[in-house]
This record gives C-alpha cells, sequence and structure tokens, in this order.
C-alpha cells in the first residue's frame, strides 16, 4: 500500500497497442505507446508530464483513469487497483480520479445544458449528495471556476468560448471532490491570452481543494510554471523525473536538455546567448523503438553500451535513465 | 529598402448576420532582408492577410480593398495573369500544413522540377539537378534518393522543408510563412525555424513570418507587427516591443506568458475572449478586457499613431502603458 501521502502509485504500466497487418488476419507487430512507467503521484502536488507528440501522454492518462486497460502494471489509489475494482470500489474510484482533456469543443454534449452536464456526475453517484442539495452545488461548481451561475446556467456548451468550455469541464472534474485530476493538454487548444486564465484557476483550486493533478503538456514553459515536480517521457519511456527547479535548471538526461534548450524564450536579449542542441531528425516508430537507450539514435553522447543496455530509471529526488549522465 | 508595403488592407466575407470583418485597415512594410514577425491570437486576421498578400483569395465572396505593393508596384488591380506570375515568381508562401500545400500524388522531386521547368524552362536534368540541391539545402538526407518520394513518406518536420524547398525554388524576394512551425514538435520546430533564418539570411529575401507564439518572435523577427481584431494594434522592431509594449494587448500578453528558463510566481491574465469578428465592438476593440480602459476607449476608436524611435500603436493612453516599465 503506497505510503501516507501517495495519493496516486503507477507501477511498471505498459500499453501496447496490436497493430493491424496490412494483410488481413496478420500480426503487424504492437505499438508500444506506454512502455513501464512508474511515478508516485503525492497528495495535492501537480506532477507534470512533457514529451514530444505520440511518446504515450494520452495514452498513460487515459489509463490513469481507467478508460484503457494496461497489457500489464498497476495503479493503485489507496487500497484499490484502478484496473482491477469492481462494484463500490470501482464507483468509489471513478469518483475520486477525474479527467480534462484538451478539446473543450467536443468533450461537452452539444445538446445539454450546462445546468445537465454539471448535474450528471450527482446521478451516476447520487450517494455523494442530496437530490435537493445538488443544484446548489453546481452552483457553486460555477462561481468556483468563475462562471455566473445566473447567466450561464441554461446555456449550451456552443454559446461558451474555448476558455469557459474549458472551465466548465473543469467544474464537472471537481463536482465529485476528488483528489486527483489528470489534465490532458488543457490549455493547448486555447488562445495564448486565455491559457493563463485556466492555468491561473487550475492553481487557485489546488490551494482551495487541495486536488492532485498530473499535468500532461507538450509546452515546457507552461509546466513549468505550474508543476512542483516533472516527468519527461520519450517513446513510452520516462527518462527523468524530478523536482521543478532541479530538472530545468540541471537537467540531466541529454533529451532534457535538448527539449528544454529548444523552446523559444520570449526575450530577445538573450537570443543567440543560450546553448541550442540541434537533435537530428524525429522521434522513431514506437512500433519498432531502438535497442538499448531509446533515445541513442538522436543522442549526441551515445555509445556501444547504449545500443545493448538499456538504462534503467535510477532512484532518487531526481533519477535520469541514461549511462552518461550529464553533470548537474 | 521597402520591399512590400500594405495601405489600410480590407477584407470582409459575407456572413449569415452581416459582413465578417477579417482585416479592418492593416498598414505595414516588409524590409528587403529583415523579417518582420505578425504576431496575433487565433483569428486575428493574420492569415486572410497573408492571402490578401499572395493573391489566393477568392473576391468575391471576400471584399477586399486597400493597396498592396511590392517594390512600389500595386498588386491589388494587376490584371490575373501577372498577378499569378508575381505571386510564384517574386512572392511565395509556406503554410503551417505542408499535406494540403503539396500534392499528394505526384513525388517531391516532379513537384519542384515542374515548377522549375514551366517557369523558368529548365530542361528535365537540369530541372532534376537543382530540385537534389534544394532538397538538399532543407537538410533532408539522401536527397538524390528522397525526391522520388511521395509526400506522405515524409515525418511532419521533413514535409515541412519540402515545402521551404519548394517556396525557394524561384528565388523569391518575399516569403511569407504562415504559423511554419506549430503543428511541429518543439525539437523539430527549432530545426525548421533555424533552416528558416539561415535561408532569409543567406538569400538576402524578406520574410513576412506569422505566429501566435511570442518565443518564436523574440528568436528571430527583426520586426513586429501585432495584430488583434484585424487591425494592426502595436508596432516596433523586436526589442523595442519585448522591453517597453506601447499598447495593453501586447503588455498582457507578455505578462501572460510562463517561460522555461524562469519560474514566474503569479501569471497575469488577459480577462475574456478575442473579440467576433462579425460583431467588434464600438471604440477600442480591446476596450472588454483591457485594464486601462476610460470612456473615451469605449468610443472612440484609437488610431495607429506614430511614437517616438519609428514606432506605432493604437491606444489613446499609450503614454500611460509605456511609462509603466520605466
Ligand atoms: N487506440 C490505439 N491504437 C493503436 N495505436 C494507438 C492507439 N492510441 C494511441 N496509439 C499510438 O500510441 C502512441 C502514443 O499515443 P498517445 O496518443 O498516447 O501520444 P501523446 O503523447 O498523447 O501524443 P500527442 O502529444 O500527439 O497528444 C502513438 O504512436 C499512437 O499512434
Ligand atoms: N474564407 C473565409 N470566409 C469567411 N470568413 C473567413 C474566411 N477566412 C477567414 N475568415 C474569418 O476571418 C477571421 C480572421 O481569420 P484568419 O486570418 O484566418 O485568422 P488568423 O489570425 O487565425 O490567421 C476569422 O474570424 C475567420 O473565421
Ligand atoms: S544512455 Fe546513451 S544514448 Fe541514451 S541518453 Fe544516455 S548517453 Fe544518450
Ligand atoms: S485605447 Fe483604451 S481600451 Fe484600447 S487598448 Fe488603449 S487603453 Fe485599452
Ligand atoms: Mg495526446
Ligand atoms: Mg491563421
Amino acid at each position: 500500500m503506497p505510503g501516507d501521502d501517495v495519493v496516486l502509485r503507477v507501477e511498471n504500466l505498459v500499453k501496447h497497442f496490436p497493430l493491424k497487418g496490412r494483410i488481413p488476419f496478420t500480426s503487424g507487430g504492437v505499438v508500444k505507446a506506454v512502455d513501464g512507467v512508474s511515478f508516485d503521484l503525492r497528495r495535492g502536488e501537480t506532477l507534470g508530464v512533457v514529451g514530444e507528440s505520440g511518446c504515450g501522454k494520452s495514452t498513460l492518462a487515459r489509463m490513469l483513469v481507467g478508460l484503457e486497460q494496461p497489457t500489464s502494471g498497476a495503479v493503485r489509489f489507496g487500497t484499490s487497483i484502478v484496473h482491477q475494482a469492481r462494484g463500490r470500489d470501482l464507483r468509489a474510484l471513478r469518483r475520486r480520479i477525474q479527467i480534462v482533456l484538451q478539446d473543450p469543443y467536443t468533450s461537452l454534449n452539444p445538446r445539454r445544458t450546462i445546468r445537465e452536464i454539471l448535474l450528471q456526475p450527482f446521478e451516476i453517484h447520487p450517494e455523494v449528495l442530496d437530490r435537493g442539495r445538488r443544484l446548489d452545488r453546481v452552483r457553486e461548481l460555477l462561481e468556483l471556476v468563475g462562471l455566473d451561475p445566473h447567466l450561464h446556467l441554461d446555456r449550451y456548451p456552443h454559446q461558451f468560448s474555448g476558455g469557459q468550455r474549458q472551465r466548465i469541464g473543469i467544474a464537472r472534474a471537481l463536482a465529485l471532490q476528488p483528489d486527483v485530476i489528470v489534465c490532458d493538454e488543457p490549455v493547448s487548444a486555447l488562445d495564448v491570452s486565455v491559457q493563463a486564465q485556466v492555468v491561473n484557476l487550475l492553481e487557485r483550486l489546488q490551494d482551495e481543494l487541495g486536488v492532485a493533478y498530473v499535468f500532461i503538456a507538450h509546452d515546457l514553459s507552461v509546466v513549468r510554471h505550474i508543476s512542483d515536480r516533472v516527468a519527461v517521457m520519450y517513446l513510452g519511456k520516462l527518462v527523468e523525473t524530478g523536482p521543478e527547479a532541479s530538472l530545468y535548471d540541471t537537467p540531466r538526461h541529454p533529451y532534457t536538455r535538448a527539449l528544454l534548450s529548444a523552446v523559444p524564450v520570449p526575450e530577445p536579449a538573450v537570443r543567440g546567448e543560450r546553448q541550442r542542441i540541434l537533435l537530428p531528425g524525429d522521434p522513431p516508430s514506437p512500433v519498432d523503438p531502438p535497442s538499448g537507450c531509446r533515445f541513442r539514435t538522436r543522442c549526441w553522447q551515445a555509445t556501444e553500451t547504449c545500443a545493448t543496455t538499456e538504462p534503467p530509471l535510477a532512484a532518487g529526488a531526481h533519477p535520469v535513465a541514461c549511462h552518461y549522465p550529464l553533470a548537474a | 529598402m521597402t520591399l512590400l508595403e500594405i495601405a489600410d488592407l480590407r477584407v470582409a466575407f459575407p456572413g449569415p448576420t452581416g459582413p465578417v470583418n477579417a482585416v479592418n485597415g492593416v498598414s505595414l512594410e516588409v524590409e528587403a532582408g529583415r523579417t518582420l514577425a505578425i504576431l496575433g491570437e487565433s483569428g486575428s486576421g493574420k492569415s486572410v492577410t497573408a492571402q490578401a498578400v499572395m493573391g489566393i483569395l477568392d473576391a468575391p465572396p471576400a471584399r477586399i480593398d486597400g493597396a498592396v505593393r511590392l517594390r512600389g508596384r500595386e498588386l491589388l488591380t494587376l490584371p490575373r495573369k501577372q498577378r499569378d506570375r508575381i505571386s510564384g515568381e517574386e512572392i511565395a508562401m509556406v503554410f503551417q500544413d505542408a499535406m494540403a500545400a503539396l500534392n499528394p500524388v505526384y513525388t517531391v522531386g516532379h513537384q519542384i522540377m515542374e515548377v522549375l521547368r514551366v517557369r523558368r524552362g529548365m530542361s528535365k536534368a537540369d530541372a532534376r539537378r537543382r530540385a537534389v540541391e534544394l532538397v538538399d539545402r532543407v537538410r533532408i538526407p539522401a536527397a538524390k534518393d528522397r525526391i522520388r518520394d511521395y509526400p506522405h513518406q515524409f515525418s511532419g518536420g521533413m514535409r515541412q522543408r519540402i515545402m521551404i524547398a519548394l517556396a525557394i525554388s524561384l528565388e523569391p524576394d518575399l516569403l511569407i510563412a504562415d504559423e511554419p512551425t506549430t503543428a511541429l514538435d518543439v525539437t523539430v520546430q527549432a530545426q525548421v525555424m533555424e533552416l528558416l533564418a539561415e535561408i532569409q539570411r543567406d538569400s538576402g529575401m524578406g520574410l513576412m513570418l506569422i505566429t501566435h507564439d511570442l518565443g518564436v518572435v523574440a528568436e528571430v523577427a527583426d520586426d513586429v507587427a501585432v495584430m488583434y481584431a484585424g487591425r494592426i494594434v502595436e508596432r516596433g522592431t523586436v526589442g523595442q516591443i519585448f522591453d517597453g509594449p506601447a499598447h495593453p494587448y501586447t503588455e498582457g500578453l507578455l505578462a501572460s506568458m510562463p517561460r522555461v528558463d524562469r519560474r514566474d510566481d503569479v501569471l497575469y491574465a488577459i480577462p475574456g475572449a478575442p473579440p467576433n469578428p462579425a460583431q467588434l465592438p464600438t471604440g477600442c476593440p480591446f476596450h472588454l478586457r483591457c485594464p486601462r480602459a476610460t470612456d473615451e476607449c469605449r468610443v472612440t476608436l484609437p488610431p495607429l499613431a506614430a511614437l517616438p524611435a519609428g514606432r506605432e500603436s493604437a491606444c489613446h493612453h499609450y503614454e500611460e502603458v509605456l511609462g509603466a516599465r520605466r
């Protein structure tokens, strides 16, 4: 059973999708979308997960909330295991681990009013709140996310802007007072000027309610801002995890260093002063990942050992999966 | 030297409840050998401005007014044939989505060679040689072999480079890049931006770079035009804009951006959302979201006014904004 302050423990989580072969009824191998991911999420903290497109972030998110069955491994919440729970346990888990998705346009039912959308969680989990108190709670939720219950309760999703829709998605995730919210690219689809509203809202709600977030994004600047700890993913594996400051200021995995150096900084004065590492090529396919260290085909430090031996994610406060970690 | 000059450009589309005013009086210049970034969020009119310059907007239904001059020559009133020659040979464009710009049924080599043969009258052998050079120029390994591949056989970043190769094949004076790296991963975005900047430097062409990314602007632009609701709200050099914005919208954008190289405790959030171009507010289009708005702002549209040091701002209270940073 996870320690006191650990709210979610992820153990060696794997998801392989079978590939359909070109010839019917033949197997075409597997997509190793997530390939052995472990971490702890502590109560009330934000763990950021970053990585490039296709590295497995959304697949991981879906497994954390029980929307996807892992090939192997476990997600533990208290004494329960997310994918083995049944009956009462399963209902409790569904309540306490919620998800907010990237696309505020498709994640809300267009034919339901905001009132109906926000009452729905209580219909699925009627034990949480008496029928007579639910509408008051919905009004509170709207206020909590900065919307006006008088104005907005009976509108439909299309009558809201993207940022407002994302607020509604967050209100829905909060309705059942979860311990964990998995946010998969919650601000990526929003206008630049609206992203900060949603980021600030998530931070305020965490201060007020103590909910823990797994915050998934490809925007490394947003992740730095909101996270206490950060995990870097490459081709289905975590290559480095650590406290926000130590990971961003002294990255130890070559991929993390290259990734951070590629992010443009909005300050013309430092142009040309930051050392930029331009990686060759694109990430390889997760169907046939490189042997040994998966990053070796783009790594400037790769040796023979890297091709034969997979570097494990060492233990500690700032673990890194590399045979030759960069000096701190 | 002024390469491109846009004066009071207006573009409206017919909409269900009246005209959609996508571009409302844009004026700007692109200098030869320099990079002008057009910064604005989605719907602010960046792409429509680019399409009007490129001559690829269908009018009608679009209604286009104003002037677009390349080296002093007016383009909007040119006959179709001459216009098409210019947008291709003198102005070229790269888009966010290379897949939509490349023809899926021809090899990339064929597409580049075709342009060279039709526009430059090159022989097949010369065109092939040049196509290999171009594909090599955009750093695609084994260019000689890869030109025989179809667009779908390349990764997103490589397709973006192929489109750049195609765009520079006729050595244009002006390249318009509309969100060229928005769909790419950050490591690939860095490769492509670096390549574009290098080609711009080597060839001396003017680059009009359209983006919503303040970081990209800070890294590659010489000059910046900030767009909001179909208007330019602020213009200046990249240093001027980032060191001390002269418009509350720019000021808000800068304060709302988290950074990768340090942790900011609080982000400023601009309230509300960008306006709908079919229903623009009266007065200053930013007044509903502006912390500095006064009664004057609610009724009177601020013109883009000249400020000291060659910069411009469309704000009644720009002096206050400039003073705030000092
Ligand atoms: N249902 C599925 N069947 C087969 N392959 C899948 C499935 N879902 C995801 N994949 C593959 O698994 C890999 C990881 O996908 P995932 O959506 O988790 O990536 P991601 O990190 O969220 O990417 P992005 O940043 O683009 O959202 C990709 O190669 C993807 O194509
Ligand atoms: N062909 C069109 N018909 C009608 N409206 C259009 C058309 N193209 C663009 N618009 C509208 O014009 C406005 C500006 O669009 P655009 O220039 O594409 O914005 P962006 O700054 O994101 O590139 C938007 O409101 C868009 O919906
Ligand atoms: S293990 Fe080798 S290839 Fe992998 S990141 Fe470290 S040095 Fe590079
Ligand atoms: S004119 Fe007024 S409302 Fe518009 S940006 Fe300036 S201060 Fe704000
Ligand atoms: Mg995803
Ligand atoms: Mg656009």
